[in-house]
């Protein structure tokens, strides 16, 4: 391979950037090509180029900067990118394993699998990218078709913790090992390692080196789900799981008795309203599944930063957790939950 | 020399064997359980087992240890009691024990082996699998050789703590005797019939030195066999007794069927890819100047296929347009999929029709329309062909929602198209709406799954027309991929994990591509891509 430039100090994420934001499509190949062309090697366009501008659709979305409809044309952009730096950089021969690339079902966030895929194609592995929106019984046909060496999993979204570790565990059952990645999984990796997973990594650079330094271990015998989580024998997930949408519609029928504003609220509001009661009660039911408390504290602060951008008056996710908190009386380890939760925002205000 | 008397009350007829023996290693006192346990040893005859004479030669010199040994078919332990000078050794028989121990092993094997058996449906997988355990638990290296075609045997091998490693050579199996026949079913050949030495050069992994013993079993299978298993002990090993070979078979009709199982699966498995090709969605993209995007998702999670389709057919044979369809057909599941594809096949067909959406409708109407049948279906014709920047849009709903455009300016209408659906009635009618896509604005066609579906945060609220106008409005100016991606994510998380009925969306936009040449504004202009 010819020397290869660092893309640090360039201005080509910037470039990217722009073009990806004006949704210019052709602008953004261009970027991505100019970087090729001056000897940044393709892993580097993907994952330091495309990776970085797709990092900071996340970020933008998270603080409310970009819209959801402008952070789905920005990914939209990007897959082009991706796929028109396939047709330009030469395939290596395969030098390692088969490797499958798959998102968690449920997860609409598929460029960092998809990055993935890439750079473990530049590197020389046999490659199956089924993206995502895979649901676990396609995911588990595949690995008996193809006997792959391991399944790299991905999920960005932490309430999907549950049914990732539901598809780790029909992976393993299948014979397969699992790594995973995304930020579901922690920036630590801890939910990684609670769930069983044989490998975790913060990256997609990191998911590449590790697999190309050793196959990872089969797992070896049968294990369920509960094996690894000894706490979910209490039924508190399972309940507040099960009972979310009308925990929910309790929550906001409360709500519009405590908060006077609610009453003047449109259409749009109260969808919104109801919408985050749910993403609330979802952040609760992982918090429980996973027993970290942290995963549903952070929660809360995320949300009280975007109520207070939308100008939603900071008591009413404090009115919320109340009602929430009054409802699970009977669940000693969700009570719990939701009043570090409620400390959480006492701390912010 | 002791005597009954001295050594206590009931000493004759204990349950346990006694021989108290002497310093000079002469049995000096037996017991009945020990007479008929040592037929040979009599009071006054040397003690003649050399593992009982080095132990109790042992105690004689300060020792107390037990011994552990066997005495003609036996198992026995031997306790040392001083006896005065002499030793009194109680025999312990078991015997019992030993097989029941031996028996768990071989349990918890078979247990350990089904479950990691069982593990993959993949044929290449199961073999390496009955390899890696047969060479930790029965042999020192283990093959494993599947029936093969035209002279070559695939075949996988793994030496004891290494890894599986698979091979296919050219070989004839009948040069190891009772491989030919373990490979055509036949029943075993004893291992003692079988020289080592004969063991032909390819049967041995590298560096394994020289093979002791060795022994073929079949794997059988579902009729055919499956394939056989070569175990293999170095020279300086036990060789196999009848006890293991008989439960190498055991561990064999295990390996056998699943591996079968694999090869089951896997031949199914093909067969339903093959027929299943022609069901999917297929992949949507840019057709002469117009981008043209899809999503999909069937009903039930384990079906790749549903009553829901769409496909995108680009100009050509005299036609300026392309001609999307999106539709849905009575049923789900693999029904109904197969249906879609019969429908798809007929549109196909009916393509050089495209020009004229009734006329194209009513023939796929005749064609359905048998009166054996009750299949109906309904269906949006999309034609659309590019008209300098805009694309031009002939649009035509039968008995399906119609489709809806969401302006640059966020601004969504309704086409005004209607018609009857197809398969049920002798005559249709319907109406083609003409629409003109400026740069910026989508069209998207979409099957009543997306607006039908029940759920949203409060549980039962159908996601309905309006909030899909309210989803539309936010994707203004987007590219088709992401409107078509957003629009089926809110449905799908609309649904939560509750059931939905199958999904299909397809978006239509101008591509964004510098526009290079365009004859007169009409026909197939060419555009970057």
């Amino acid at each position: 391979m010819t020397a290869t430039r660092a893309v640090a100090g360039t201005r080509y994420p910037e470039l990217l950037w722009d073009a990806v934001l004006a949704c210019d499509e052709y602008a953004a190949r261009d970027v991505a090509f100019a970087a090729l062309d001056a000897g940044v090697s393709a892993e580097s366009v993907l994952l330091d180029v495309v990776g970085a501008v797709q990092r900071r659709v996340g970020v933008e979305w998270a603080a409310a900067r970009i819209t959801v409809a402008q952070e789905h044309a920005a990914t939209a952009i990007n897959e082009r990118v991706i796929a028109a730096l396939a047709t330009r950089t030469p395939r290596p021969a395969a030098r390692h394993g088969r490797i499958t690339v798959s998102c968690v079902d449920g997860e609409w966030h598929a460029l960092p699998a998809r990055l993935l895929a890439e750079t473990l194609t530049l590197r020389g592995f046999t490659v199956d990218y089924l993206g995502a929106q895979v649901p676990a019984p396609h995911l588990v046909a595949h690995l008996h078709r193809t006997a792959p060496e391991a399944v790299a999993l991905s999920s960005s979204i932490p309430t999907r913790l549950p049914v990732a570790h539901a598809t780790i565990t029909a992976c393993q059952a299948a014979g397969v090992p699992v790594i995973v990645g995304g930020a579901a999984f922690g920036a630590d990796g801890r939910y990684a390692r609670l769930l069983g997973a044989q490998a975790w990594a913060p990256d997609a650079r990191a998911a590449a080196d590790r697999l190309a330094a050793a196959p990872l271990p089969r797992p070896v015998g049968a294990h369920q789900p509960i094996d690894d989580l000894p706490h979910l024998a209490d039924q508190e997930y399972s309940m507040v799981a099960r009972s979310a949408t009308s925990l929910v519609a309790a929550v906001y029928a409360g709500l519009a008795e405590r908060v006077p504003a609610m009453r003047d609220y449109g259409e749009q509001e109260r969808q919104h309203t109801a919408q985050d009661l749910a993403h609330i009660v979802d952040f609760l039911a992982t918090a429980l599944y996973v027993g970290d408390e942290e995963l549903f504290t952070g929660f809360v602060a995320w949300t009280a930063g975007i109520l207070a951008a939308r100008g939603v008056p900071p008591h009413a996710l404090h009115a919320g957790l109340d009602l929430l908190a009054a409802r699970l009386r009977d669940f000693p380890r969700a009570g719990r939950l939701v009043a570090a939760g409620i400390d959480q925002l006492e701390r912010i205000h | 020399m002791p005597n009954q008397a001295e050594a206590g009350p009931g000493w004759p007829a204990a349950p346990v064997a006694i021989v108290v023996v002497d310093t000079d290693g002469v049995v000096a006192d037996v017991n009945d359980a020990g007479r008929a346990l040592l037929p040979d040893v009599a009071v006054g005859t040397v003690l003649a087992d050399p593992w009982l004479r080095d132990a109790h030669d042992r105690v004689l010199a300060g020792g107390a240890e037990t011994a552990i040994g066997r005495l003609g078919e036996r198992s026995i332990v031997a306790h040392p009691v001083r006896h005065g000078a002499d030793v009194a050794w109680w025999l312990v028989d078991t015997t019992a024990e030993e097989e029941l121990r031996l028996e768990r092993r071989r349990t918890d094997f078979l247990a350990t082996a089904s479950s990691a058996l069982l593990a993959s449906l993949n044929p290449d997988r199961c073999m390496e699998m009955t390899a890696q355990l047969a060479a930790t638990y029965l042999a020192d290296a283990a093959l494993v050789i599947a029936p093969g075609r035209q002279g070559w045997l695939p075949m996988v091998s793994c030496v004891r703590d290494g890894h599986p490693v698979r091979d296919e050579r050219v070989a004839n199996p009948d040069e190891v005797p009772g491989l030919g026949e373990a490979l055509r079913g036949f029943p075993p050949v004893p291992s003692r019939w079988i020289d080592p030495a004969g063991a032909p050069e390819w049967l041995r992994p590298p560096d394994f030195g020289e093979v002791g013993s060795l022994v073929v079993t079949p794997l059988p299978g579902h009729g055919v066999p499956a394939g056989a298993l070569v175990l293999l002990r170095r020279s300086q090993q036990a060789v196999f007794s009848d006890d293991e070979e008989l439960f190498a078979r055991l561990f064999a009709a295990r390996a056998g069927s699943a591996l079968s199982a694999a090869h089951a699966y896997a031949q199914q498995a093909l067969i339903t890819d093959v027929l299943m090709r022609d069901l999917l969605p297929p992949a949507l993209r840019e057709v002469g100047g117009v981008d043209f995007a899809g999503r999909y998702r069937a009903a039930l999670d384990t079906d790749r296929v549903g009553g829901d389709f769409y496909d995108v057919h680009p100009a050509g044979d005299g036609r300026a347009e392309t001609l999307a369809v999106l539709g849905d057909v009575c049923g789900k599941g693999l029904e109904a999929a197969v249906l879609t594809g019969k429908i798809r096949t007929t549109l196909r067909a009916l393509l050089p029709m495209a020009d004229d959406h009734q006329r194209l409708l009513r023939l796929l109407n005749d064609a359905l329309l048998t009166p054996a049948s009750t299949r109906f279906a309904t269906l949006v014709l999309a034609s659309a062909v590019r008209d300098g920047a805009a694309v031009l849009l002939r649009l035509t709903a039968a008995g399906h929602p119609p489709p809806l455009v969401v302006r640059a300016n966020g601004e969504v209408e309704e086409v005004d198209t209607r018609g009857m659906l197809v398969g049920v009635l002798p005559t249709i009618r319907s109406r083609t709406a003409t629409v003109t896509l400026d740069p910026a604005d989508t069209c998207l066609l979409y099957t009543d799954g997306i607006v039908e579906v029940r759920g949203g945060p409060l549980g039962n609220e159908m996601f309905g027309e309006r909030r899909l106008r309210g989803a539309l409005a936010e994707c203004a100016g987007l590219p088709a991929e992401a409107t078509a991606e957003r629009i089926h994510m809110l449905a799908m998380q609309w649904a939560g994990d509750r059931p939905h009925d199958d999904m299909a969306v397809v978006t239509i936009t101008a591509s964004r591509g510098q526009h290079l040449t365009a004859v007169g504004g009409h026909g197939r202009g060419r555009y970057t891509s």
